[in-house]
């Protein structure tokens, strides 16, 4: 048994409507890595920041080698040892790397002892990194190191990395792991939240996994797959509805061999996407964000244009036809990101009903606008969809997340679509907004509409889809049908398709 | 402790009040300015805003004031479509030269056949399309090769500045200008003469084409589809591509108007207050339109107005230049600080000061 290096005791945060962390204990040994797992929503984040100082626990006390911690703020954390590389980083782009790293630091040394430093800790722990260069011209990856860098000039004693690995290539990722092996070896705690669990079990010793804020299992990921890994983090409170299959309806949109390369450098590339979606029907896909979830819905909302004969509706080829033109034969789509994708901040609500909704509810002629027509849309969505706000001519971004939500969701369902493809339509969203929106769903389904829902929260998944399939690395697993689906069964398709990626990325 | 801090939502009182207040603050920045030299700080802003329009002198002013107001509104507006959907066009003096020089070149060619029917259309054509493809350089570049439109456009201005100027004495040269650079006259060329209308009143064609400009303008950007796809382009690109823009369509699309306009504005400069083709043709109108662009917060009306001051600020500076003796450069830098002022009180109008307490520790 390893020394122990901090102890989390009962840790509890709640935040007006949700709790973020309720008694959560676990310890971190010396030298160890430790997998901190769990979806989107965990609690992961908060339980960082209450270790990193940003956030202060209602109750639950933490321990650091033997004596008590409780930083009240970051400096105090960094003070005692703890260094945290953030996903997004904070780096000035006409710096260069050593004028970065003083920047964050409390008594910067001379700028030629500080170059000399980070290339004797750069070339220490295999981090390869010119001091002298503008950040501006770095990739990501190296971007990371010069956060990890700034880390290690502190000496830490516990390195929280949070999810440090979306945006790297496979080779950066190998150079990261080495990094972090060596840390490891010479005393260096880690603590390294994800939720790619191939990660886990190459890098981490130890995992802790929340869900929904509390700790519900711990394993040596070594020793467990990642299909249990898989099963832990999505808990057995899984609730499969007793859902009746009804007549299917009339194949409305087809996916045939659907590939398409990445659009962009951190993107992922579509791989033989195959399957058809029925009228009345609600297909759910799961997986890990990053996986191909963007690159699908620009496909098929006509903001990536694929190959002839790849996506067709009601038989017919659509793969060329622009958003717009997709829109006029009843194909809708809502993104994930709410601000600046599926609606524009700075513009007001109505304008914001104009932008999708022009095709459709025919609210211009000849090219010249009928703002009239697009305010009563605007209206009527408000009112339908509950959206909180004074009216339509208020900017989008004084909206709430959850309002936003009702709002660019009930755009598109009002729209009354024959296909609507949505990703992560509750993300951020509080309990009331989500049941109505999932409501929603159902109900355009009812109607006669076939709809894909892309989603990472499982629970959702087994609420509102008829039949479930897992996108991983730009590959669907085989449908099942979501009545009688078990535990096993998602465990499996999750697990098993990254199974696959790891034979992907080797290949 | 001074904070900004966003607004909810932009200020619609600021967005008004932003060009009134930085016309003060440049007001009064320069007052201190003509104070440091030597010279009245209020007699010099005097001068400047106030004699060119109701002073003894306003008669020969006002004309003159529109004539300078209208190239600059012109390409103001021109440059407005790019500015919203994020396309920086910095070339548009370039593309006033090249149109000045092709609607200059149409009207030599046909010298002296007198046809004013065709020839001043065929000018007017060939002064859009020169501005026109002028501009299609940096946009056919960004869109296929992704370079900077930014630095394709300022670099050509110095390409057109070359060329006017060789053009001026070699191939636009008057063959009876006694060896003198220049082209000939072209105010004495009735069928190409862009003179006054109605005369001693300042308006010629390319005040009507201003004017009609700006309605135009502003009625694509109140109540047109492509008007609010260059609004939702400049917005959020990502936002636009959903809503079916296509990013490249956009670029052509707001760089071909902005060098049509401008290479008009060339053309009826030429034709008119300039009269020839000549190494001193350009006058910076192509980047001073930037300031009014902004000055007038990119909207049709507000140019229209930041037109006219900026041309004040030109008819007054050169009245202030014989009155007061001061030098051509003062008045440079108080357009500068016009710009500098707006963009900075432009900041209020997504967020607002806060005075927050300093921490105790």
């Amino acid at each position: 048994m390893r020394e122990t290096l901090l102890e989390l005791k009962g840790l509890t945060k709640a935040y007006p409507g949700v709790v973020a962390n309720s008694d959560v204990s676990f310890t971190i040994g010396k030298g160890e890595i430790h997998a901190l797992l769990g979806e989107n929503g965990a609690g992961k984040s908060t339980l960082v920041k209450t270790i990193y100082g940003l956030v202060r626990p209602d109750s639950g006390t933490m321990t650091m080698t033997g004596a008590p911690y409780a930083p009240p703020e970051p400096r105090a954390a960094r003070a005692s040892g703890v260094a945290m590389v953030f996903q997004h980083f904070s780096l000035f782009d006409a710096l260069n790397v050593a004028e970065n790293i003083a920047l964050g630091m409390e008594n910067p040394p001379k700028m030629n002892d500080l170059a000399a430093r980070i290339s004797e800790v750069s070339e220490q722990y295999g981090l390869p990194l010119d001091p002298d260069r503008i950040v501006g011209d770095l990739s990501a990856g190296e971007r990371q190191r010069v956060e990890i860098i700034r880390c290690l000039l502190q000496d830490p004693k516990l390195l929280i990395m949070d999810e440090p690995t979306s945006v790297l290539t496979p080779q950066e990722v190998e150079i990261l792991f080495e990094t972090l092996r060596l840390l490891s070896s010479e005393g260096t705690s880690i603590l390294y939240i994800s939720h790619k669990l191939e990660e886990i079990r190459n890098l981490c010793e130890h995992a802790t996994i929340l869900r929904l804020g509390k700790v519900v299992g711990t394993c040596d990921p070594r020793a467990t797959s990642a299909r249990d890994m898989a099963e832990m983090m999505v808990g057995s409170a899984i609730l499969v509805p007793e859902k009746e299959v009804g007549e299917p309806g009339p194949i409305l949109l087809e996916l045939d061999k659907l590939s398409a390369p990445a659009p962009h450098e951190f993107g992922t590339a579509l791989n033989n996407i195959s399957v058809q979606v029925r009228a009345g029907e609600v297909f759910g896909i799961g997986g890990v964000a990053g996986n191909g979830q963007d690159e699908l819905v620009a496909a098929l909302s006509g903001e990536m244009l694929t190959a002839p004969g790849m996506i067709k509706l009601d038989g017919a080829s659509i793969g060329h036809l622009q958003p717009n033109a997709r829109r006029a034969i009843g194909v809708c789509a809502a993104p994930e990101e709410r601000n600046g994708h599926a609606a524009a901040p700075d513009l007001s609500l109505t304008e914001n009903a104009l932008m999708t909704g022009n095709t459709r509810m025919e609210l211009s002629r000849n090219g010249f606008l009928d703002w009239g027509k697009a305010r009563k849309f605007a209206e009527k969505i408000i009112t339908t969809f509950d959206v909180r706000t004074p009216g339509p001519e208020n900017a989008a971004r004084s909206l709430s997340g959850g309002n936003l939500q009702k709002f660019v969701i009930g755009r598109e369902i009002m729209q009354d679509p024959t296909v609507f493809i949505v990703n992560q339509p509750t993300w951020g969203v509080d309990a009331s907004a989500a049941a109505a929106i999932r409501q929603a769903i159902l109900d355009l389904a009812a109607s006669g509409a076939a709809i894909i829902c892309i989603s990472q929260d499982l629970d959702e998944l087994m609420e509102v889809s008829d039949r479930f399939a897992a996108l991983n690395e730009g590959r669907l697993s085989p449908p099942k049908l979501t009545v009688g689906l078990t535990i096993e069964t998602i465990g499996m398709m999750l697990g098993g398709a990254h199974d696959m990626e790891v034979a992907h990325v080797e290949a | 402790m001074l904070k900004l801090e966003k607004r909810p939502q932009p200020s619609k009182a600021w967005t008004y009040a932003a060009p009134i207040v930085a016309v003060v603050i440049t007001m009064l920045l320069g007052a201190i300015l003509f104070w440091f030299m030597g010279k009245p700080p209020l007699g010099a802003i005097k001068t400047i805003f106030w004699d060119p329009v109701f002073g003894d002198f306003a008669f020969y002013y006002r004309p003159e004031l529109i004539k300078k107001a209208a190239p600059l509104i012109l390409i103001a507006i021109g440059l407005s479509f790019g500015f919203r959907a994020g396309i920086w066009n910095i070339g548009a003096e370039g593309q006033y030269i090249i149109g000045a020089l092709a609607g200059a070149g149409v009207a030599l060619a046909f010298y002296p056949m007198e046809a004013r029917w065709l020839i001043f259309p065929l000018m007017i054509i060939a002064g859009i399309l020169g501005g026109l493809v002028w501009a299609m350089i940096p946009a056919l570049l960004k869109v296929f090769f992704k370079t900077n439109e930014i630095l394709v456009s300022l670099m050509l201005v110095y390409v057109a500045q070359v060329l006017i100027i060789a053009w001026s004495s070699g191939l636009m040269r008057n063959p009876e200008g006694r060896g003198f650079p220049g082209s000939r006259n072209l105010n004495q060329y009735p069928s190409a003469a862009n003179l006054d209308l109605i005369k001693d009143t300042g308006i010629h064609w390319g005040v009507i084409a201003a004017v009609a400009a700006v309605a135009a303008a502003y009625i694509v950007f109140s109540r047109h589809q492509f008007g609010f796809d260059v609004r939702l382009a400049g917005q959020s690109p990502r936002a636009a591509r959903f809503a079916g823009v296509d990013p490249n369509k956009m670029v052509i699309v707001c760089m071909a108007i902005s060098g049509g306009l401008a290479g008009m504005a060339g053309m009826f400069q030429v034709a008119g207050p300039s009269a020839q083709v000549l190494g001193s043709f350009p006058s910076n109108f192509g980047f001073t339109a930037i300031i009014v662009a902004f000055l007038g917060r990119l909207h049709p009306v507000g140019i229209l107005l930041a037109g006219l001051l900026m041309a004040l600020t030109y008819v007054g500076g050169d009245a202030a230049q014989s009155a007061m003796n001061l030098p051509a450069a003062a008045i440079q830098l108080f357009q500068g600080m016009l710009l500098f002022s707006i963009l900075s009180v432009d900041v209020l109008t997504n967020y607002r000061v806060r005075l927050t307490q300093r921490k105790a520790d």
